[in-house]
């Protein structure tokens, strides 16, 4: 055992526990009471006979996991498309309000850092403005934009430029001065100043600002898709559990999950690419 | 006086002592450094050195007076002031060979990558690098290798002024030695001027041509200019063996140990210029017999 490295240790016990919970999950629901026999009228009106009320067990949403994923992208009408385009439509979103918010966080993160005036002028406005939970501005943004593909963007973009304008200012005030006098007794102009020297050291936590914010979207637009409707895996959640299709909300909530984790992984590594040890 | 080619002309530098007024670093401290001179200014910590080499670097701007280089004030920093900081400042994102061709590449923009690359890499070589460990961060490489980068850095911009904060300040006496000889290698020969902090006397003495020395702060003066009277170039082995090896070292251990506290805290009459009374100490040729064995003498 002792020979064992750590991380072959970990992955045994990880895959113990899961077994170990999709067993205790799989032997917990009770076997379906299909009623045998004579329904009463009201039976029949609430449903017994149907299969369908009760908590799937694993076996289930690993059966449903494999004809989803297997055929990801088909698409058979508004309220039946493959989970791959549901989630497709929900990265787009993402990806789209993100970048957004990047391109103005990062720029007026990098003013905010270099100037005291802009700091101490933007600071009650970013204070203010912070702990509005995102779904909040959903209504007026519908009632502004009206377009609910936008607003739902709109909110991404809400949610996801605080970390990024907070870490990007708190990065590049933190640059080291004896970096910046460097850059100034080679007499580089402030862009390049900017870019070859504030930009590589503030970067470590100008991406650590990205990739919580990248979480936090991912976390917003499933709740966000819910009100605006139409597509995306927030959409897909709600309407299974329209459908009471329980199978599906299981699954695609695992889908949730992994897309988080993927998302969180790349900038995960981005990370890796710019740090530096002092 | 002819004008030097680095004139520090009445310098003055307040700070506010953080009870509401104000405290003086040094003031009204004036003096000269010639052309291709290697200079060096011991002083107890906290006498304001640092602070006159970066209003020298333009880094920072003195309360008053001015500093010229070639008859030219000194506004702000220039790619003709070369500086080696106190703590290297190695960018660390950047390969030591990327920390030395991100200096030539400001200094001559006109060159091509190749040209840089060669002139850089020929500079890390003369400070003893070469090999992989050009291709290594900061953080991979060993503190004196650090400084060395940091040297060449400096050097390779071949800037007309030099300005060194206690370079080997954080280097064990081994690798401190050799590093000396690689900077003296890099520095003769060229028409370059040297201004270096340095808390070592030994190693001022190994390297200057002229020491500067300063008394203790706040008020601080730069006190004396003690002319190294040692032949070049110099090995560490035998320059002890020189006749004014120890006589110059006496008058610095006894400048720092005794002089630097009686002489600090003078405010300055009004409008009087501080120069450095110059120290010429030579038992090479005939003295006076009834010198003391500290042989100075005021000119
Ligand atoms: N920005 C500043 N604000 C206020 N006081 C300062 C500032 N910079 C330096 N000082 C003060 O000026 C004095 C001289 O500092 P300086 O760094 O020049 O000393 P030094 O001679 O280089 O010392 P050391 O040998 O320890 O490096 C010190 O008393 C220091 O506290
Ligand atoms: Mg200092």
């Amino acid at each position: 055992m002792e020979t064992m490295s750590e991380n072959k240790r970990a992955a045994i016990w990880s895959f113990t526990l899961l077994l170990v919970s999709l067993l205790v999950w799989e032997f917990s629901i009770p076997t379906q009471q299909v009623a045998t026999g004579e329904l009463t009228e009201y039976e029949i009106l609430i449903g017994a006979g149907t299969a369908k009320a009760g908590v799937p067990p694993p076996s289930e949403v690993i059966v449903k996991a494999w004809e989803e994923l297997s055929n990801p992208f088909y698409d058979a009408g508004p309220n039946d498309k493959g989970i791959g385009i549901q989630i497709g439509y929900s990265i787009y979103r993402v990806l789209a309000g993100y970048f957004l918010a990047a391109l103005i966080a990062i720029p007026l993160g990098f003013l905010i850092g270099m100037s005291s005036v802009a700091y101490k002028a933007l600071n009650p406005f970013i204070q203010i403005l912070r702990p509005i939970s995102p779904l909040a501005w959903m209504p007026l943004a519908l009632f502004i934009i009206q377009d609910s593909e936008a607003s739902a963007i709109f909110v991404i973009f809400i949610c996801s430029i605080w970390p990024m304008l907070l870490n990007t200012a708190f990065g590049v005030a933190g640059v080291r001065e004896d970096w910046v006098n460097v850059a100034r007794t080679h007499e580089l102009s402030a862009l390049r100043t900017a870019f070859t020297v504030v930009l590589p050291a503030a970067a470590p936590t100008i991406v650590t600002g990205m990739r919580i914010s990248i979480g936090i979207a991912w976390l917003v637009i499933v709740a966000a898709e819910m009100l605006v409707g139409g597509t995306g895996i927030g959409y897909y959640v709600w309407n299974e559990w329209n459908n009471l299709d329980l199978t599906s909300v299981i699954f695609s909530i695992f889908m949730i999950g992994v897309v988080g984790m993927l998302l969180d992984a790349a900038f995960g590594l981005l990370q890796r690419r710019v740090a530096y040890v002092e | 006086m002819a004008k030097s080619f680095l004139s520090i002309e009445r310098l003055t530098q307040k700070y506010p002592d953080g009870k509401g007024g104000e405290f003086t670093v040094f003031e009204n401290a004036s003096f000269g450094i010639e052309k291709g001179e290697f200079v060096c200014i011991l002083g107890h910590s906290g006498c304001g050195k640092s602070t006159i080499m970066n209003i020298l670097a333009g880094l920072s701007e003195p309360t008053l007076g001015v500093v010229k280089m070639d008859g030219l004030e000194v506004s702000g920093p220039s790619l003709d002031r070369g500086v080696v900081f106190q703590n290297y400042s190695l960018l660390p994102w950047l390969t030591a060979l990327k920390n030395v061709t991100f200096g030539v590449a400001a200094r001559f923009p006109n060159w091509t990558k190749q040209q840089v690359e060669d002139h850089s890499i020929a500079f890390l070589n003369k400070v003893g690098l070469s090999g992989d460990s050009i291709h290594r961060k900061p953080s991979q490489l060993s503190g004196g290798m650090r400084q060395r980068v940091s040297i060449a850095r400096a050097f390779a911009n071949e800037p007309k002024l030099l300005l060194l904060d206690e370079p080997f300040g954080a280097l064990d006496a081994l690798t401190r030695g050799t590093i000396q000889e690689e900077l003296l290698k890099v520095w003769s020969g060229t028409d370059q001027t040297v201004f270096m902090i340095t808390h070592d006397i030994d190693e001022a003495i190994l390297l200057a041509d002229r020491i500067l020395l300063m008394t203790n702060g706040p008020l601080a003066r730069v006190a004396e200019s003690v002319e190294i009277t040692i032949p070049r170039p110099r090995v560490r082995t035998e320059i002890v063996e020189n006749a004014n090896y120890y006589a110059i070292r006496n008058h610095l251990v006894q400048f720092l140990g005794k002089r630097s506290a009686e002489l600090a805290g003078q405010p300055s009459v009004a409008g009087e210029t501080h120069s450095p009374e110059k120290i010429h100490i030579d038992k090479t040729v005939g003295m006076v017999g009834n010198q003391p064995l500290l042989q100075a003498v005021k000119t």
